[in-house]
């Protein structure tokens, strides 16, 4: 007993791991129907609770598991607590979808489940060896979630693409980190650190050229220029829901392996790694804000927005300081609601059995169905950054480190960027709401009424100190976990 | 009920907060509608009432913030509240022309009468709360968040170049605000406080004087495009044009307002040795102000246009009597505002009067009124003439104050300044003939009828106050005296301090 208890740390990967398992045997062994599909999709959402529970009651320390490869701290319990809220929406949301579609397969939420497990294995990763593995067993599992729409040209093609690129920088950060583990004699991060530490890191042309191939391959992951160029495709191929996903738990598992990779394995060399998120944040800033501008479906246009927003999301980062960190963490809780609300409104746009993603299609949307464009427009101004919406308190979260540590050419481009960008959120509230209506939508499922909801009562509830106090104070003990 | 101790500020703060939360429940229908504007109504006049308490209340004796409330917030940020002798006139102006633009907008908006009204408490709110705010985070929110009704207002709800004129104003404003933002992270970080009052306290030692400059320039950037000052006024004449009346009035009346109202409360407080060195430029950027946009408002066929280029005309008074750092200057700056506030959002409701019969506000299509409508041209000539600043109306108290601070801090400056108020007589003279003398010739005009009770009741009060503080101005300068004399005071020790570090 007491030898099971030494795996106490691990036992919400485990749950999800066997729970994962049991619902395989489930699906196989009943009929291959729609039935199946959702009831399994449920008992994953049930998991993925229970597991959330498992980590909200572990007390708060700090616990190493299998040598150091794992570990359990407040800042992977912070992100871990993301990700399943992040993945447990975006199968919530997949249900009338994939319904309709004929595509409801009980291997779908398994898929999900499998990933969930490789990025709460990213975010405790503290070892070169259980980052790899992490990453790709969330990233395999993406792989085959973007091409389910078997029948579908653009669905194949986005899964073809990310299995490419995303081969691609796997195999970018493996030779980065054999290039660490070459330079420092280890995969523990721990012992990196201590090298990175050591006065002549920084002349350690090896250990350096092994941090940028690392970066790159994590740049990937996150989308973050000039490494973004699969998203708008993957985004706009992918089943909606899907993209959903891509868009919520991933991101926030490789934004936790990047800080966590920086902060504990690369600690003495932050001018090293500090001018290459500064510069990928910038790029992806501003590229997210121009870019945004010409697009007309919806999905495209949110792959360029979460270009966006990660660029804004690493200005917290670039500060390399705690309260960065806490800001990055911050920016993270907020980007992920906002994102999951918006999937849910643009999941709502559907006439009969048809998808709408054209974004002019929105248009009168205020006049026939206000909830919903209320809905959607405090979204959208909120991933402009206007108070008092969530949005604007990410954004504060994130540039007044950046100010602190004294990055104002990067703070002054950061808002500036924020302000071009406001155009293309606000051209969407102008199609709403000053345009003649067009034929309605289909009346929203409750699935996706929920979620809207929670995600509007967030991004208003989060001015409020009772609210957003918790979560400030909860990213910043994450941080303090952090080593950076 | 103790006032002192009851939290009064955030009750009149948040309670058109409420009026919205009850509106937005009222069923789609006629019925609905007319319930809508009746809860606007009496929510914009109780919370008037309340605001008065404040008043009342209120000891002009003092420079202290009086009816103080703190509270924690997120993280390190504080909700606090709190009002002294120049902000606490700004929050009646507010509470005392929203009744006014909820009567205006009775009959003239028909179309999504429900989400008008919400629109406009919520603003209210806003409004209410950037001149209550004592923490800079709490500022920067009330701030920044009044775009988003103002937006709609101007999109949903206006005129046929709606769609450009939202944008515009709305990209302006918030490209000023961010580099408000990122200067207030620097203040929190360099000052270790958020807090305002403390900020003016410490604020004059506490930044160097490079600081302060760059300061001084990223609120300017925020400040001087809400105000708005030559030449980044570009975006108000669009906006007042295309808004619907209502909104003209609280865009003139009290959005202007919060431009003038940020630099006496950061600008000259905060960074004194940036405002001496920069008030050149101001004085500069003032006076090409007045005198060009007097020029442009001469030259002007559409009657909102024309006063909206008075606006930015008047608003170049304001900011030339801040940066005089004399008290009459400071007085007659912070009188102009109010009484422009009165007299400008008038203007807009007399416009929007004919506007509502004739649709059009081409000056060409108007002349002879005066044979057709006598109240309404008697109405209108009061508040041209208190436009003109005519003696005898609050606007000439406001710009002669303004040019007697001017004159004492820099002559020609005064003098410039002063051939603006002949141009404003030339433009809103020659603008009040064509519209209102003359033969009634226009087929047209012939069965246009007089002002309606409803809209007398409007006009009526804004006649008496505009009257009234012509004749007893005191009325205003007492309460805000003390907290301008201290104002000027700290601001001529800042500056006294830093010379003498300077001589040695």
């Amino acid at each position: 007993m007491s030898t099971l208890m030494t795996y106490a740390p691990a036992f919400p990967e485990l749950l999800l791991a066997v729970a994962a398992l049991l619902f395989l045997m489930l699906g196989a062994f009943n009929d291959d129907n729609d039935k199946t599909g959702a009831f399994v999709g449920w008992l994953a959402i049930a998991a993925m609770i229970a597991a959330g529970a498992l980590i909200v009651l572990q007390p708060a320390d700090t616990k190493s598991l299998f040598n150091g490869a794992f570990v359990v701290d407040q800042f992977a319990r912070f992100m871990k607590l993301l990700i399943l809220g992040g993945s447990a929406v975006a199968i919530l949301l997949s249900f009338d979808y994939l319904t309709a579609k004929g595509l409801m397969k009980f291997e779908y939420p398994i898929l999900i489940l499998l990933s969930t497990i490789g990025m709460m294995m990213m975010v405790s990763a503290s070892d070169l060896i259980s980052l790899y593995m992490g990453l790709e067993l969330q990233s395999l599992a993406l792989y085959v979630l973007a091409a389910m729409h078997r029948e579908n040209v653009r669905s194949s093609e986005s899964g073809l693409k990310y299995f490419v690129l995303g081969g691609l920088s796997s195999g970018m950060l493996l030779y980065g980190a054999s290039l660490v583990y070459g330079f420092t004699g280890s995969t523990e991060f721990s012992v990196i650190a201590n090298i990175a530490q050591s006065g002549t890191a920084a002349g350690n042309i090896g250990l350096i050229v092994g941090l940028v191939f690392m970066l790159v391959g994590l740049a990937f992951k996150i989308s973050a220029v000039p490494f973004h160029m699969w998203t708008p495709d993957v985004y706009q191929g992918a089943p909606t829901p899907v993209t959903a996903f891509f868009a919520a738990a991933p991101k926030m598992a490789a934004m936790g392996l990047m800080m966590r990779a920086l902060g504990s394995a690369f600690p003495g060399l932050e001018a090293q790694w500090q001018q290459v998120i500064w510069f990928v944040s910038i790029a992806s800033m501003l590229l997210g804000a121009f870019a945004a501008i010409g697009q007309n479906n919806i999905k495209r246009l949110m792959a360029y927005s979460s270009i966006g927003h990660v660029g804004f999301a690493l200005v917290g980062l670039a500060a390399g300081t705690q309260e960065g960190a806490q800001g990055v963490l911050v920016y993270l809780a907020i980007y992920l609601a906002m994102t999951l609300g918006t999937f849910a409104c643009i999941l709502a746009m559907q006439r009969g059995q048809d998808m709408i993603e054209d974004i002019d299609q929105l248009a009168g949307l205020a006049q026939n169905n206000l909830p919903m464009a209320f809905v959607l427009a405090m979204l959208m101004f909120s991933l402009a950054g206007i108070p008092p919406l969530a949005g604007f308190w990410a954004k504060v979260y994130v540039f007044w480190p950046a100010v602190k540590a004294g990055l104002y050419p990067l703070a002054i481009i950061g808002v500036v960027a924020s302000v071009i960008g406001a155009y293309y959120y606000l051209r969407i509230v102008k199609i709403m709401f000053f345009d003649e209506p067009k034929e309605k939508f289909a009346p929203i499922s409750t699935n996706l009424a929920v979620v809207m909801g929670a995600s509007l009562f967030f991004i208003f509830a989060f001015a409020i100190p009772q609210l957003g106090g918790p979560i400030v104070s909860a990213a910043e003990a994450a941080a303090k976990s952090l080593r950076l | 009920m103790n006032v002192e101790t009851s939290p009064i500020l955030s009750i009149i703060t948040f309670l058109p907060l409420l009026g919205a939360a009850f509106i937005a429940f009222l069923p789609r229908n006629a019925g609905g509608d007319r319930n809508a504007r009746h809860t606007a109504l009496y929510t914009t006049l109780f919370t008037f009432a309340i605001s008065l308490i404040i008043w009342i209340n209120f000891d002009p004796r003092t420079a202290d913030f009086q009816f103080v409330e703190e509270m924690d917030w997120i993280g390190p940020f504080k909700y606090k509240m709190g009002v002294d002798g120049i902000s606490m006139l700004f929050v009646i102006l507010t509470t005392f022309l929203m009744p006014l633009c909820i009567l205006a907008s009775w009959e003239s908006v028909k179309i999504r009468v429900k989400e008008y009204m919400i629109a406009f408490l919520v603003l209210e709110t806003l409004m209410i709360g950037v001149f209550c705010a004592l923490d800079l985070m709490l500022f920067y929110l009330f701030f920044e968040a009044g775009l988003i009704p103002m937006f709609l207002i101007i999109g949903v709800w206006g005129g046929k170049r709606r769609v450009y004129a939202s944008f515009k104003f709305f990209l302006y404003t918030l490209l000023g605000s961010v580099l408000m933002l990122l200067a207030m992270f620097t203040m929190f970080s360099v000052a270790g406080t958020a807090d305002i009052p403390t900020l003016m306290q410490i604020g004059p030692t506490k930044f160097s004087r490079d600081l302060q400059f760059w300061l001084w320039l990223a609120f300017f950037a925020s400040f001087a495009v809400k105000m708005p000052m030559w030449p980044v006024h570009t975006w108000l004449p669009d906006a007042h044009v295309e808004a619907p009346t209502a909104g003209s009035v609280i865009l003139a009346g009290i959005l202007l307002k919060m431009g003038g109202y940020g630099f006496l409360r950061f600008s000259l407080p905060m960074f004194p040795l940036a405002s001496q060195d920069l008030a050149t430029m101001v004085f500069t950027l003032s006076v090409v102000a007045i005198i060009y946009t007097s020029l442009v408002a001469l030259a002007q066929e559409d009657i909102k246009k024309l006063i909206a280029y008075s606006s930015v005309a008047h608003m170049g008074f304001v900011t030339m009597g801040i940066f005089t750092f004399q008290q009459q200057g400071v007085d007659g700056a912070i009188f102009q505002m109010l009484s422009h506030g009165i007299v400008s959002a008038a203007l807009f409701l007399c416009v929007g009067i004919v506007y509502d019969r004739m649709h059009t506000r081409e000056i060409a299509a108007y002349g002879g009124l005066a044979d057709r409508m006598p109240i309404y041209a008697t109405v209108l000539m009061i508040f041209t003439m208190a436009n003109v600043g005519l003696p005898g109306t609050s606007g000439f108290v406001g710009e002669f104050l303004t040019l007697l601070g001017a004159f004492k801090a820099n002559t020609w400056v005064a003098f410039f300044a002063t051939t603006g108020v002949i141009l404003s007589a030339a433009y809103a003279l020659y603008l009040y003939r064509r519209v209102v003398f003359g033969t009634l010739e226009k087929a047209s005009l012939k069965s246009i009828t007089d002002m309606t009770p409803r809209e007398i009741a409007i006009m009526a009060p804004l006649v008496i106050l505009t009257i009234v503080f012509g004749f007893y101005p005191a009325f205003l300068l007492d309460v805000m005296a003390v907290s301008v004399k201290q104002l000027v005071t700290n601001f001529e020790a800042a500056v006294a301090h830093s010379t003498a570090l300077a001589v040695p």
